[in-house]
């Protein structure tokens, strides 16, 4: 009876699910309530983590809850610690939940709710998940090796170099995409500098009270940290209000890009105590808290969808990035649905503080399907805006003008209804001057999440609302600026170490300072880049850190199928393999358009030649003309960049094959790696008491 | 009720790292019972340091 009272209600879970699914994919024309999304999104989740992820984690994998994990062998009371499930839960989700899930989406909300809805589905489902689980399995099988080192022993050493470089690469890019988006938020607005500014020393206090005042309390120095930021979303509004303070915040692009490349060395030089470990509490508490509170709010007002399901921009005309619905869609969402990122943490830190096999399930598959859950939220907050609105912040002057009237009269030239004071009102009630061309997607989000928060929780504070999203973004956008910055250097200071022992040692200061401002002009000059191009940047450097993240995620998925082979499991090698197979679809088709598209707008080199031709004929306005070679030229590198990407995966794949092949034929291949099986005496323990 | 937001308390501070001392605390008298030449438990100030030092290396953060 018990028994079938379960099979009932899973069929149950499984209709509903189709149900809602059903009612997201074939409505046209009525708007349709975000509630839709969230149960359609938690039904799949409940129904892929009951069977899928348990037949994985049986069939596939076969978890063995009787060995010891490396948690348990070398346990060292430092890295090594057999940990709670649930504690471990929080550090994974903390690691792996950045800002990526929340820009995808909205950014990706231009081709309409439903195909990045799907994706974030679907792919979380079918890929991402099943890549954290497997690589958090393989690696807590090998002592918590790294994804790089597990390529190298697993598969050869041009996987392994591979990884290596495509991981520094994406970080580069990643982190100028970032800075990117604090920027746009803050360009102009002295309200959200002022409140972005005041996170550094508020970071700081926390840093020294945790560190001497009252050392190792945690929760008390984050409590205060967390109501001083509070006060300083406050304080930024009264300083807006005030006629020469304000002018100390109101800044042009290009000094605040200078400002945060000029805070990113300092980030990576200064002690971690300081600044970055206080600023990563702050940050954790504030997304935590931010999500649950969003979550909460949705299901407290249940907004209507005012997006369609689909817009005509899936024939590629889009303005927030140019680019047809495949491939485009997948690169762009990234992360909430499949991030080759979380492999690099499903194989450091988490596999080290594994109490037992049987959590993988639940840490690796569960942390992604939460992750997802952020995605949707995402997409929702993006979509719940008129879509004339949502193009209007979104849209960069390049595109649709810098005048208002003329943005106005080219986004209702496509269909979508906006009016210049409908914007001057949003930006009046937001406390901003301007909403208009806000590219990267975070003021967008922070409209959305205002409207959410408004109307859930009292209209009044709009403004605030407004900038306590914007500190929400910037203040976890910031940590993980830091936080790549530092590790470039640590990874840029390894390689060196081949060369140069001396560079190699992570704390000799010249060592420091020089892998530091690499790192640092690295990303820098991309960002410049992307704060004086007239189109935004985000356009660019977005679809570019898409390509590197999911070609991040096909190598770790490569390694994983390698892997599966040479365990003698073939037939089940499909679970990595079609995922993979899949990603570098994607990834290919958009590295061969984003190189040898005709369209200005898709190609590098097409959009490289019209400027020069537009600069040759002088028909440029002499401050466009200014910046003209340093754009061309960025074109041609970023056009470089995309064919060495696509190179490397193709390397590493047919790298994996030929290992496949050989392992298939009988002839002899690198053997498995895995540390023999030891019997854990904690379940002993358990089972004894 | 109270049990559970004790416990509740208690996962936080795990998480948090807020107790990371007495499980250090703990750890110690457990693993290395006090002898002649075995050195005396770390101050609460010295071992905070290293604890932070260690919780920052490799990847952490993600996108």
């Amino acid at each position: 009876m018990h028994k079938n009272l379960k099979i009932i209600l899973w069929i149950a879970v499984a209709l509903f699910g189709a149900f809602a699914l059903a009612g997201i994919a074939l409505n046209r024309g009525e708007s349709i309530n975000a509630l839709w999304l969230i149960t359609a999104a938690v039904c799949i989740y409940a129904i892929a983590y009951r069977f899928y992820a348990a037949w994985i984690a049986a069939t596939v994998l076969v978890l063995d809850e009787t060995r010891a994990t490396p948690a348990e062998r070398l346990d060292n009371g430092r890295d090594f610690i057999p940990t709670n499930k649930w504690i471990v839960f929080g550090h994974h989700f903390a690691a792996i939940a950045g800002p990526g899930p929340l820009i995808g989406p909205t950014l990706a909300a231009q081709f309409g709710y439903l195909p990045g809805t799907l994706w974030i589905l679907i792919g979380a489902v079918l890929g991402g998940a099943v890549q954290d689980m497997v690589t958090l399995f393989f690696s807590t099988r090998r002592n918590g090796r790294s994804l790089g080192q597990m390529a190298r022993d697993e598969i050869g050493v041009i996987g392994g170099t591979a990884a290596l470089v495509g991981t520094f690469l994406i970080m580069i890019i990643l982190i100028a995409v970032l800075g990117l988006v604090v920027v746009n938020a803050m360009k102009h607005s002295p309200w959200a500098t002022s409140t972005v500014a005041a996170t550094i020393p508020i970071a700081m206090i926390v840093g020294v009270y945790m560190r001497n005042i009252r050392p190792g309390r945690v929760l008390e120095a984050s409590a205060i940290g967390v109501v001083l930021l509070l006060l300083s979303v406050f304080a930024g509004g009264w300083i807006d209000h005030h006629q020469t303070l304000r002018t100390w915040f109101d800044h042009d692009g290009l000094p605040l890009a200078y400002a945060i490349i000029v805070y990113g060395f300092a980030a990576a030089v200064l002690p971690v105590w300081l600044l970055l470990a206080p600023r990563d509490y702050l940050s954790t508490f504030m997304k935590l808290g931010t999500i649950l509170l969003l979550a909460i709010a949705i299901v407290i007002l249940r907004p209507d969808i005012h997006m369609p399901a689909v817009t005509q921009f899936v024939d590629g005309t889009g303005p927030i990035f140019g680019g047809k619905l495949f491939p485009f869609v997948f690169i762009t969402i990234a992360c909430g649905a499949i991030s080759g990122f979380h492999a690099l943490i499903a194989s450091g830190t988490t596999p080290k503080l594994l109490m037992n096999e049987r959590d993988i399930r639940m840490i690796g598959y569960g942390g992604m399907l939460l992750e997802s859950f952020v995605a949707i939220m995402a997409m929702i907050a993006a979509t719940v805006l008129e879509p004339g609105v949502f193009f209007a912040i979104n849209s960069p002057a390049g595109v649709v003008g810098k005048e208002a009237i003329d943005a106005v009269a080219k986004i209702n030239s496509w269909g979508y209804a906006v009016t210049v004071e409908q914007m001057q009102q949003l930006a009046n009630d937001m406390g901003e001057s301007t909403l208009f061309a806000r590219t990267g997607g975070a003021p967008s989000l922070a409209v959305g999440m205002a409207s959410i928060f408004g109307s859930a929780f009292g209209k009044s504070m709009l403004a605030l609302w407004y900038h306590f999203a914007i500190m929400f973004e910037a203040i976890f956008i910031l940590t993980t600026l830091d936080a790549g910055t530092r590790v470039g250097r640590f990874m840029l200071q390894d390689m060196l170490g081949n060369f140069n022992k001396k560079l190699g040692e992570t704390s000799y200061m010249p060592s420091v300072i020089f892998t530091s401002s690499i790192v640092v002009a690295g990303w820098g000059y991309f960002l410049y880049i992307g704060v004086i191009d007239p189109n935004g940047g985000v356009n660019i450097l977005w679809p570019l850190f898409g390509i590197a993240n999911q070609m991040l995620a096909a190598i770790a998925l490569c390694v994983g199928t390698g892997i599966l082979v040479k365990s003698g499991k073939l037939k089940y090698a499909w679970v990595t393999g079609l995922p993979l197979a899949w990603l570098i679809a994607v990834t290919t088709t958009a590295a061969y358009q984003k190189i040898f598209s005709t369209d200005v707008r898709i190609g590098f080199f097409a959009a490289a030649e019209d400027l020069a031709t537009k600069l040759a004929s002088g028909v440029l306005s002499a401050e466009k003309a200014a910046v003209a070679p340093q754009l061309i030229f960025n074109q041609h590198l970023d056009a470089y960049l995309t064919l060495f990407f696509v190179v490397v995966l193709w390397v590493v794949l047919i790298d994996m094959l030929w290992l496949c092949a050989r392992y298939l034929s009988g002839k002899p291949v690198l053997k498995l790696s895995e540390v023999p099986h030891e019997p854990s005496r904690l379940v002993e323990n358990w089972v004894r008491d | 009720m109270l049990k559970k937001l004790k416990h509740i308390w208690h996962m936080i501070r795990d998480l948090s790292g807020d107790n990371a001392y007495e499980q250090y605390l703990k750890h110690y008298a457990e693993f290395h019972q006090a002898t002649v030449d075995t050195p005396p438990p770390l101050s609460r100030k010295e071992f905070f340091k290293l604890w932070q030092d260690s919780q920052w290396k490799g990847v952490k953060r993600c996108c």
